[in-house]
């Protein structure tokens, strides 16, 4: 019983730390523009695809074809902001997220034509064995993409909490005009933000492929997926997002364990609401700061 | 001046006569056929070859004089795997552009919708997707055939095989598709038949991409065989669950698996896994005297010399609704009524790359298990099993 158990909590597990870098993608845009990148599923299937052709197409060296994925997803993400964001003259929030959305469905169609429809897969980062715990298997790569989604979750703290660069983003979505006031370049600010909401969308991307395979149209799923687990969590809440997304996960898997595999989605999305009901800021933001905000 | 005159005379005589000629070889009318496919949108895998293949049948069928001096013009449509968009394009293909008949949808759910509209409109659909209700009540559905094999019969294909190595409880897993309930409803149907009795029974969704806790629960339920029965990346996310999980018990999957890629992108993980594959994608393991085997190679070479990938069995089911038709309409003209006469009477023993159709009035599909042979990987390869 408690091999079934735990092998659903793994399963649970896989999947939620993918919704929950997808998650933390949006609270970047989020927290420093208050614009919900809708296109963050898509840097997800860049992550993936591009990986593919820098490790599989032109075979180059594993961490040569990290490093150019991620730069790859940086500058998408910068012209995404350069061309799209920037050049508004009258910058509406609700505005800009129609235009994520037109990206999204830009960067599907791009992807499209030039990956074509077929689900790409490489080798997991290790090859061997995959990890037996109390007689439930936990596969390698499962092992990794809990790590990175670790690694990241650390990375963006320290970032936000530490640096100037961070603290500069987090004051342009508290208040632009201040931001700009004190001298923080704010048009420079949300352009990092989407940089790096990018290159965490693709390091998802990069270390569920070889789990879950990729294929040019996941982008919405998962952004659909990422944004409940970061408004479960409270949107802006890296922790929440996190918190959120494994929730889901392992919601679903549990609940396609013990109810049954069919109503997975819907028992997820029933809980999500619940808890907004009860909490409607999300888990792990308050009432006050919920009133703050622009959106 | 008249010297001028008359060699002007003879320019323009040549030169109507050049003209006449390039017209007298398109003097006839082209027959218009409409298809509809999936080229976009969640079955897209599905439209892409079939939409290859259409092309690049609509070429060879011209290049070779057309339909009795009639070009063959067909006119593809984009469904987007769209019920609606489906309607609205066989509306216009049948108002705006008059074709005789049409060839697709490449999903159950958008034949089905087309159903009353080719009804009403009395023209032929050649449906090449594989669900039963789509040619089943016949009654209800003069107008409707199908070329891709029964998923009842792939059924039995697979029930057939376990009942001879011994299997008798079975977990099935199936995709949250038009696909997946189909075949879910034909293995609950098939199972009492063969002695089989279901022990789990799951489901994912299309995207979805850890499928062990559905496996678990399946092993946990004493079952001695695992079906998957799913198109696109989710079968193989499931063979590479299934490996895994090292689970001790065989995975069969539907004759969807029936792609190359899916053994490449499975890995060392595709191996053993047992399919019902129709004979397109193993035509070179077939004996020589085999009537599919000639028109398998020409086809399967044709397109990987074209399109320089595989065609699968999806790619096959438009080449056996379009030969099919243009026989058809060799025989018989356009006439949309003689058509359906001619396919419902004189498709008998006719060798298509699903297998060997006979069409009757009662069958508007004319294939049943013997389309199938039961498939194993291995070393990477397909392999026939006795």
């Amino acid at each position: 019983m408690l091999t079934v158990f735990l092998q659903f909590l793994f399963s649970g597990l896989t999947v939620g730390a993918v919704y929950a870098l997808v998650g933390i993608g949006f609270n970047i845009t989020y927290n420093a523009t208050s614009i919900i990148n809708l296109a963050q599923g898509e840097f997800v299937v860049i992550g993936g695809l591009m990986m593919w052709f820098f490790s599989e197409s032109l075979k180059l060296p594993f961490l040569v074809s990290v490093a150019f994925t991620i730069v790859t997803a940086g500058v998408i993400g910068l012209l995404m902001e350069r061309l799209t964001i920037k050049p508004l003259k009258n910058p509406d929030l609700m505005l800009m997220i129609m235009i994520t959305v037109a990206v999204s469905i830009l960067l599907r169609g791009v992807l499209m034509f030039s990956f074509g429809k077929e689900p790409y897969v490489y080798p997991s980062f290790t090859e061997g064995e995959p990890v037996n715990v109390y007689g439930a298997i936990i596969q390698q790569q499962t092992l990794w993409v809990i790590g990175i989604t670790g690694f990241c979750i650390v990375s963006l703290f320290f970032f936000f909490k530490k640096t100037i660069v961070g603290k500069a983003m987090l004051a342009c979505a508290v208040n632009p005009t201040a931001a700009q006031l004190v001298g923080i370049n704010v048009s420079r600010m949300v352009m990092f933000s989407f940089v790096l909401s990018g290159i965490v969308g693709a390091i998802g991307g990069m270390a569920i492929t070889p789990i879950s395979l990729m294929e040019y149209d996941k982008g919405p799923m998962l952004a659909v997926k990422g944004f409940c687990a970061a408004i479960m969590g409270g949107l802006g809440s890296n922790r929440g997002a996190v918190i959120g997304g494994f929730l889901i996960g392992i919601l679903e898997s549990m609940t396609a364990g013990y109810i049954h595999s069919g109503m997975k989605d819907g028992i997820a999305l029933i809980i999500l609401l619940l808890i907004l009901f009860f909490k409607p800021a999300g888990l792990f933001v308050s009432k006050t700061m919920l009133e703050l905000r622009k959106f | 001046m008249k010297k001028a005159m008359r060699r002007l005379a003879v320019v323009l005589v040549v030169a109507l006569s050049v003209s006449l000629l390039f017209v007298n070889a398109y003097a006839k009318d082209p027959y218009k056929i409409g298809a509809l496919f999936a080229v976009t949108g969640a079955a897209s895998f599905l439209g892409e070859p079939e939409k290859n293949t259409a092309l690049m049948l609509q070429e060879q069928i011209n290049k070779a004089g057309g339909i009795n001096g009639h070009p063959l013009e067909i006119i593809i449509e984009d469904t987007k795997s769209d019920e609606t968009q489906a309607v609205l394009s066989a509306k216009k293909l049948l108002e705006n552009d008059k074709v005789i008949a049409i060839i697709g949808p490449s999903t159950t759910g958008e034949s089905m919708a087309l159903v009353p509209i080719m009804n009403s409109a009395s023209a032929p659909l050649l449906s090449c997707a594989a669900g039963a209700p789509i040619t089943q009540p016949v009654k209800d559905r003069t107008w409707v055939f199908k070329t891709p094999q029964y998923d009842v019969s792939a059924v039995e294909a697979i029930y057939g095989y376990m009942k001879k190595h011994g299997i008798t409880k079975v977990g099935i897993i199936t995709i949250s598709t038009g696909f997946g309930d189909a075949g879910k409803k034909a293995l609950l149907d098939m199972a009492p038949k063969y002695g089989m009795t279901i022990v789990a029974e799951e489901k994912y969704g299309p995207k979805d991409s850890d499928m062990t806790t559905q496996l678990t629960k399946i092993k946990a339920a004493g079952a001695q065989a695992v079906i998957n029965w799913s198109v696109g990346p989710g079968q193989v996310v499931v063979t590479k669950n299934w490996h895994a999980l090292k689970m001790g018990i065989p995975l069969y999957q539907s004759h969807g698996w029936g792609s190359k890629k899916n053994i490449e992108l499975a890995g060392k993980a595709a191996e053993g896994v047992i399919a019902p594959l129709g004979r397109l994608v193993v035509w070179e393991k077939l004996p020589d005297k085999h009537p599919q085997k000639a028109l398998l190679k020409k086809y399967t070479q044709d397109y990987e010399a074209r399109y320089k990938s595989e065609p699968g069995t999806f790619g096959g089911h438009a080449y056996d609704s379009i030969m099919m038709l243009v026989e058809a309409m060799k025989k018989v003209g356009p006439d949309k009524k003689k058509i359906k006469d001619y396919i419902e009477t004189n498709i008998r023993n006719w060798p298509g790359t699903g297998g060997i159709f006979t069409m009757s009035p009662n069958d508007h599909c004319g294939l049943d298990k013997d389309a199938f042979e039961m498939v194993v990987v291995k070393n990477g390869d397909w392999e026939i099993l006795k």
